[in-house]
C-alpha cells in the first residue's frame, strides 16, 4: 500500500550512513591531548620526557615554556589539554628521592582532560624506569599508581556496532509506519477505508507487516557493514539476530501506528516519537552502561524495550550466546512486541 | 416500528454534538430505495457530519436511523458491506495504480479474483480507461480520478453509494459526464445520496434537502421546492433558506 520513492533509500542509506559515521564520531576513545610541558629542569632527562610525550599516539605536545602563567594561557586558548610541570633541578633531586612532577588536566572536558592527565602520567613513568635503567640509579621507583590501559579504539567499535543496529530499527522501524499512517490520515485515504468492512485487526497488520520486512532489510544492511567496513562479524547465530529483530520491528511499529492513532497531524506525532526515541536511546544502555545508572534509572531500563534487544545484540555479536542462553530478554521483547501491537489495534478506532 | 423495512435510509431525531456545538440537531427524514437525493447546505451546516454517521464512522449523541435495513448505532460494521463512499477528499492511493486500487477495494469487500476481473473490465470500457490501466492515480487528471474513485465506491454493487462533494473543482463537461454515472447507477437500484455546493446539480436530483445550522429546513422535490419559495431556480431557494442561517463560519 505505500510506493512511497523515499521508503527504499531510507531503509538502504540510514544504516549505510549511521553505520559508517557514528563509529568514527561518536567514540569515547582521547586522542590529540595537547600537552604544554612547564620546562624548569631544562635537564636531558626532561627533555626526553618531553621527546616521549610527543611520540606518544594520544599526545601531542603543544608548547614548552617557561612559566606556569605561559602554560595556563596555553589552556585557556584551548591549545593544552593537560599542563606538566618539571620542577627545577628535578633529575638531580630525583637520586635524592624526593623530586615530583605536577600533573593539572583541564576539566572543561572531563574525559579528555581526565585520560589526558594519565597518559602523561603514564608516559613520564616510562620514561623514568628507562632513563634510571640505562643510568644504573638503583634508587627504589615511587609508587605508581596501576592505571587500566584505555585501549579502546578497536573495543569500542566492537560494543557500538551491535547497539547502532539497535538504533536504526528504533528509528526506522518506529518513524515510518508512523508516518505513514498519519498521511494517510492527512491525504484522507484513511477515511476511505474505516468506510469499508475491513476489521481493525487486518488493517493494522497490514500496517505492520511491511516492517518487519523492512527491518529484517535494515538488520541485513548493518551486519554486511559491520562485516565489511569493520570487520564484525556475530559470534553466535544469524537466525537469534534475525529472530530479535523481527520482535523488535514489531514493537517499534506497534509504538508507532498507536501514536499516530492518538496524532492528528504528521508534526504531532514526530514530537511524540522524538520524546520516546530519546528515551530509549538515553536509557537502553547505548551509550551509557545501565549498570552506571543510578538505582532508580535502572528499574525504569526494565520498561525500555531495547534495553534488552542491545543485550541480544551484545550477547551474540560479542559472546556468541544462543536463544537458549538469552531466554529471559527473548521472552521480555516478545511480551513488548505482543503489547504494542495489542496497543496499536486498540487504539485504532473506525469509528468517532 | 420497521418504518425503514422499506426505505434505503431513514432517519430519526439525528443528533451530533461536539462538546456544546451541536453540529446535527434532531434531523429526520427517509430515501427511497433508487432514489437520488441531494444534500445541500451551506459549510458548516452539518452535512457531512451527518453523512458520516450514516456510514457508521461516527457515533450519533442521540436519535437512530437505518441504512440499507441496518441500525447505525449498533450494526456499523454491517452497514460498510452494503454501502459505497466517496469523500469530498479525494481518497484512493495516489501511489499506486488504478488496477492496483481497484483490486485491493474490491478484495477488501470480499470479491473473488474472478469477480474482480470481470468487474475492473466492465469498468475500464465503461469509463474508457483501459490505457491508463497501469497509471499512478497521481498521475491522472482530476476528472479521471473522480470519475474512478466512483466506480470503486460502487464497484461491490453497494445499496447506497454516498457520495460527499463528488464533483468539487471539476469542470462543467466532467461534472455533467459524472452525473451521467450516477444516473446509470440509480437506473441499476442504487440508492445515491450526494452533497453538492452546485446548484444545478440539484436540479438533477429526485429530491433535496436543505440543512441549515443543523437542521433540515426544506426537503422535497426541485419543482415542489420551487414552486414553495417561488423561485426560479434551485439557486435562489437556496438563497432564500439559507438566508435564516445563525451560523456563520
Amino acid at each position: 500500500m505505500r510506493r512511497n520513492p523515499l521508503i527504499p533509500k531510507i531503509i538502504i542509506a540510514m544504516p549505510i550512513m549511521v553505520m559508517l559515521v557514528l563509529p568514527l564520531v561518536a567514540n569515547l576513545d582521547v586522542k590529540n591531548v595537547g600537552v604544554t610541558v612547564v620546562d624548569n629542569d631544562h635537564s636531558q632527562l626532561s627533555r626526553r620526557m618531553i621527546a616521549d610525550i610527543d611520540a606518544s599516539e594520544y599526545l601531542t605536545v603543544q608548547s614548552v615554556v617557561g612559566t606556569h602563567g605561559e602554560a595556563m594561557a596555553s589552556v585557556e586558548n584551548g591549545e593544552a589539554d593537560v599542563i606538566l610541570t618539571i620542577p627545577p633541578y628535578y633529575s638531580r633531586n630525583l637520586s635524592g628521592g624526593n623530586a615530583e612532577l605536577d600533573i593539572e588536566a583541564n576539566g572543561v572536558n572531563a574525559t579528555k582532560g581526565m585520560l589526558g592527565a594519565q597518559y602523561v602520567s603514564q608516559s613520564a613513568m616510562a620514561t623514568l624506569s628507562q632513563w634510571r635503567s640505562e643510568n644504573s640509579i638503583s634508587v627504589t621507583m615511587p609508587e605508581t599508581s596501576v592505571i587500566n590501559l584505555y585501549n579502546p579504539t578497536l573495543n569500542f567499535r566492537n560494543y557500538m556496532i551491535p547497539a547502532l543496529i539497535v538504533v536504526l530499527l528504533i528509528i526506522i522501524c518506529g518513524f515510518l509506519p508512523a508516518l505513514n499512517l498519519v498521511s494517510e490520515k492527512e491525504s484522507g485515504t484513511i477515511e476511505a477505508m474505516n468506510v469499508t468492512p475491513v476489521s481493525r485487526f487486518a488493517f493494522v497488520l497490514s500496517k505492520l507487516i511491511p516492517f518487519w520486512i523492512v527491518g529484517l532489510i535494515v538488520v541485513t544492511v548493518g551486519m554486511i557493514i559491520g562485516w565489511l567496513v569493520y570487520g564484525l562479524t556475530p559470534t553466535g547465530s544469524l537466525g537469534a539476530i534475525y529472530l530479535v529483530a523481527i520482535l523488535f520491528s514489531l514493537t517499534m511499529s506497534g509504538l508507532g501506528v498507536a501514536i499516530a492513532n492518538k496524532s492528528a497531524t504528521m508534526l504531532q506525532s514526530i514530537f511524540v516519537m522524538f520524546a520516546f526515541i530519546m528515551i530509549f536511546q538515553l536509557m537502553g544502555g547505548l551509550f551509557t552502561p545501565i549498570r552506571s545508572m543510578p538505582e532508580w534509572a535502572q528499574c525504569i531500563t526494565y520498561a525500555i524495550p531495547p534495553r534488552y534487544f542491545i543485550e541480544i545484540m551484545r550477547s551474540v555479536y560479542l559472546k556468541g550466546a544462543g536463544i537458549i542462553d538469552l531466554w529471559p530478554q527473548y521472552t521480555a521483547i516478545a511480551a513488548f512486541a505482543v503489547f504494542f501491537s495489542a496497543l496499536a489495534a486498540i487504539t485504532y478506532s473506525k469509528r468517532s | 416500528m420497521h418504518y425503514y423495512k422499506d426505505k434505503a435510509i431513514s432517519v430519526r431525531n439525528l443528533t451530533k454534538c461536539f462538546g456544546s456545538f451541536i453540529a446535527v440537531d434532531h434531523i429526520s427524514f427517509d430515501v427511497a430505495k433508487g432514489e437520488i437525493f441531494g444534500f445541500l447546505g451551506a459549510n458548516g451546516a452539518g452535512k457531512t457530519t451527518a453523512m458520516r454517521m450514516l456510514c457508521g464512522l461516527s457515533v450519533p449523541t442521540a436519535g437512530n436511523g437505518h441504512v440499507a435495513g441496518c441500525d447505525i448505532i449498533t450494526q456499523a460494521e454491517a452497514i460498510k458491506h452494503r454501502i459505497g463512499y466517496m469523500s469530498q477528499k479525494f481518497s484512493l492511493y495516489s501511489g499506486l495504480t488504478v488496477e492496483e486500487n481497484i483490486s485491493l477495494f474490491s478484495t477488501i469487500y470480499g470479491m473473488s479474483s474472478k469477480e474482480i476481473r470481470e468487474a475492473s473490465g466492465r469498468l475500464f470500457a465503461e469509463l474508457g480507461m483501459e490505457d491508463m490501466r497501469r497509471a499512478f492515480v497521481k498521475d491522472i487528471p482530476v476528472g479521471w480520478r473522480q470519475k474512478l474513485a466512483f466506480a470503486v465506491a460502487t464497484i461491490h454493487k453497494p445499496e447506497v453509494v454516498f457520495l460527499d462533494e463528488p464533483t468539487g473543482g471539476v469542470d462543467p463537461v466532467t461534472r455533467r459526464k459524472f452525473w451521467e454515472l450516477i444516473y446509470k447507477a440509480s437506473s441499476e437500484g442504487m440508492t445515491v445520496f450526494v452533497t453538492t455546493h452546485y446548484l444545478d446539480e440539484a436540479e438533477y436530483c429526485n429530491r433535496i434537502s436543505i440543512m441549515v445550522d443543523g437542521r433540515i429546513s426544506a426537503l422535497d422535490s426541485p419543482s415542489a421546492l420551487k414552486e414553495k419559495y417561488h423561485a426560479a431556480t434551485i439557486d435562489e431557494v437556496f438563497r432564500i433558506v439559507a438566508q435564516t442561517a445563525q451560523r456563520t463560519d
